[in-house]
């Protein structure tokens, strides 16, 4: 079954929620509608409002994360569900249980909703494909394919910033695009809201092929590419890349692509400045410019509850019917 | 082969006899005895038939010869067996069967081999022919004991999809093989630049972050391997050619008269990269699917015999194999059942006549392996396809012969099907009815 049916039912609402790739202009701004809505909630000193009281949620995580895994139990728990998280880098998956196996055992005890990041691209896909019908997924990371509540929150953080015409704004995204589920999502997402320009930079080791294809405008430069922009986002640079042959030293690579204060002169006087977290300072940027004014990082954070409270409701909210 | 119906006389009347190898095509009655094709037209004098099989208004060929089928035993008898494929191979009208040396154990010993013989023999249905490992557990350093291979009844030495440990075993290894007079079955795909990809690095690689296994994993392959045949000398056989650029390095090396030849996979010239962007792990294949030029640049090179011969690729898998998320599957399409429809819709098509379709089937590949099948002509050893053209059909759980239904294919409507097969004069398949 393909993706767009998998992720909308026959009344065009969200069922799963797995990649931006599938979804239409309406439906993100609905979540973005959504969580302006539970923002509020976030903020209040009694933080609950029992949307998915009675619904049990798990956390099926195949790869180690500590902010989007607490953020979905936090929003979960706003949303006054029952969450269980299960981390399987270190459970069944190391006995030689199959991802099947383990879906249809968790299953059996009654889930309402799968949260799931794995290694593999695809995953949440196939994990949709398999589940009960009145079972919900959210992709909270599959592999280098998608990560859609952090584009989401990205979104959310950037129209509070930025107001809702995407159509005036100019977006670089700067970093490992190659290997980022979080980019292709983010590039997904902005096209879909009509952005003025995308624009990717990276060195050509890590960029994927026919990277305009994705729908960006490409750069070598860290200085043109990030020229009049009104947002960066700075990707995450794992270590393990400079093992393979992709980049000579985090020194280069800094000296090149690293966002510094005399860098930040090019983009717009404007400019926001995202990073999707963990920051590593001094390889994909300065502290002075992670802890600047124009920064926006813990802010994003602080939305990735909203959002995903947002997601799991509308999810979890809409009806079985299975899209034609 | 069974001998206990070899004195069976056959005459096969009325169907349209195509035959490339020796350039036959015209509506003729042929007569079997003994095994062998005894006459053609006329019978011969004294013929009394055993048995007749009406043929008007079908097609009359040789037995298909498949370059590459593995059949899973030994090694992986949950996912297929010599029997199970075997009978799948008949059903398909395919008389020959080429198993690469990547089972388990390896086919780097005599008693594989042999082991592999007897249990085609015990199943009966269909002939397998195996290729040698060219290095000892396909491990890329030690070469494999040639001589005694090709003693065994190895018709080739490969190393499948296994890599050499470096340029310089992979000369050795080749001039070993050229001693010995054997053909090295080549699978072009460059270990390091494929780097454990899962697909094409293309668009839908890049869209689906699915880890690429780019073009050049392909054609560095062929570049070395074609110095190295020009260098050595040896006969080789590129087997599944993917890319436009490398089969165009082939019909260059052809036309200098190096001793090359390369065959296609069917899946390749009907799939393509856009096929898994489902994710659809049916169509998770390795070398990986191509690009849409690509397929169009291997049907031409078919066409035009660039590409001699096409093979199932044959790779049945058990359901499980099959039920992970894309990159975590094992790579390959269940293929015989599909191989002659599929094809024959090449012709509906108008990529290749009919005539050079069948010699890519026969004939072709026959040649390639040095092996006296593939033809019609008097005398030959009666390898025989019998097939509707215009007979429709599904494939589906029912009708699918393979252990593994692992196919992309399941739930297509077909046209063309086998209604009888002979091996050695023997009825080894007949559509709807005991043998």
């Amino acid at each position: 079954m393909n993706q767009d049916s998998l992720q909308i039912n026959s009344s065009g609402q969200l069922r799963h929620f797995l990649s931006i790739s599938g979804l239409n202009r309406q439906i993100l701004n609905d979540i973005l509608d959504t969580a302006e809505s539970f923002a509020g909630v976030t903020a209040q000193s009694v933080k609950k409002v029992p949307l998915l009281r009675g619904k049990t949620i798990v956390n099926l995580f195949f790869e180690a994360s500590t902010r989007t895994r607490t953020t979905f139990e936090l929003a979960a728990k706003r949303l006054s569900a029952d969450v269980l998280n299960i981390n399987i880098t270190q459970s069944s998956a190391t006995k030689g249980e199959t991802l099947l196996d383990t879906l249809r055992n968790l299953e059996a005890m009654h889930v309402d909703m799968f949260i799931v990041r794995h290694a593999d691209s695809g995953a949440a896909h196939f994990i949709a494909s398999n589940v009960a019908t009145h079972t919900r997924v959210i992709n909270a990371g599959d592999g280098r394919h998608s990560h859609p509540t952090q584009a989401m929150l990205d979104m959310f953080t950037i129209r509070r910033i930025k107001g809702p015409d995407f159509g005036r704004l100019r977006v670089a995204i700067v970093g490992d695009i190659l290997h980022s589920r979080v980019a292709r999502s983010q590039i997904h997402a902005l096209n879909l809201l009509n952005t003025g320009e995308v624009r990717i930079v990276a060195p050509r080791t890590l960029l994927p092929a026919h990277a305009e294809s994705l729908g960006a405008h490409v750069f070598h430069n860290l200085q043109e590419g990030i020229r009049d922009v009104d947002v960066i986002i700075m990707l995450r640079l794992q270590h393990e890349r400079m093992q393979g042959a992709l980049l000579p030293s985090e020194h280069e690579y800094f000296e090149l692509f690293g966002l510094t204060e005399e860098k930040l002169a090019f983009a717009s006087p404007e400019v926001t400045v995202m990073h999707p977290g963990p920051i590593n300072r001094g390889v994909e940027m300065d502290s002075e410019v992670a802890d600047g004014p124009r920064s926006v990082i813990l802010e994003q954070v602080t939305h990735g509850i909203a959002v995903r409270m947002a997601v799991m409701s509308m999810a979890m909210s809409s009806k079985n019917t299975i899209a034609g | 082969m069974p001998a206990a119906n070899e004195q069976q006389r056959i005459r096969i009347s009325g169907g349209r006899v195509i035959d490339p190898a020796s350039g036959v095509d015209s509506i003729q009655d042929m007569y079997v005895a003994a095994g062998r094709i005894v006459s053609m037209g006329q019978a011969p004098d004294g013929f009394t038939s055993d048995r007749e099989i009406d043929a008007s208004g079908q097609v009359v060929c040789p037995g298909l010869i498949d370059l590459c089928a593995r059949l899973r035993e030994p090694g992986q008898e949950h996912k297929a067996t010599i029997a199970s494929e075997s009978l799948a191979a008949a059903s398909g009208g395919v008389t020959t069967l080429c198993c690469p040396p990547d089972t388990h154990p390896v086919i780097d010993t005599p008693a594989v081999t042999e082991f592999i013989r007897l249990r085609a023999e015990a199943a009966g249905k269909a002939r397998i022919v195996t290729l040698g490992a060219l290095t000892q557990g396909l491990g890329g350093e030690q070469l494999s004991e040639m001589a005694a291979l090709r003693k065994a009844g190895c018709v080739g030495v490969s190393n499948a999809m296994q890599p050499l440990r470096n340029p310089l075993v992979q000369r050795r290894a080749l001039e070993y093989a050229a001693t010995h007079g054997l053909t090295v079955f080549l699978y072009p795909n460059d270990h390091w630049l494929a780097n454990s990809g899962c697909a094409h690095e293309g668009r839908v690689a890049t869209r689906l972050g699915l880890p690429g296994i780019p073009e050049a994993a392909e054609t560095t392959a062929v570049a070395g391997d074609l110095a190295l045949i020009e260098q050595t000398g040896v006969r080789a056989h590129f087997c599944r050619l993917t890319t436009g650029r490398a089969v165009q390095m082939v019909a260059r090396a052809q036309f200098d008269r190096a001793p090359v030849t390369a065959d296609v996979a069917i899946p390749y010239l009907y799939l393509s990269e856009v096929d898994i962007s489902d994710f659809d792990s049916r169509c998770h294949l390795l070398p990986p699917l191509r690009t849409v030029e690509d397929r169009q640049r291997l049907r031409d090179a078919l066409q035009q015999g660039t590409l001699s011969a096409i093979c199932s690729d044959h790779q049945p898998h058990e359901p499980d194999a099959k039920l992970r998320p894309f990159p975590a599957t094992e790579p390959g399409i269940s293929g015989l059942d599909s191989l002659l429809p599929l094809s024959l819709q090449l012709v509906d098509e108008q990529a290749i006549e009919l005539g050079d379709l069948i010699h890519r089937l026969t004939a072709g590949p026959a040649t390639i392996l040095g092996l006296p099948f593939g033809t019609l002509a008097v005398g030959a050893i009666a390898d025989i396809c019998i097939f509707h053209p215009e007979l429709t059909w599904q494939l589906d759980t029912g009708t699918i012969q393979s252990r593994g239904h692992n196919t992309p294919f399941m739930g297509r409507e077909f046209k063309g099907r086998v209604t009888h097969t002979l091996l050695a004069g023997n009825m080894v398949y007949s559509l709807g009815g005991a043998n």
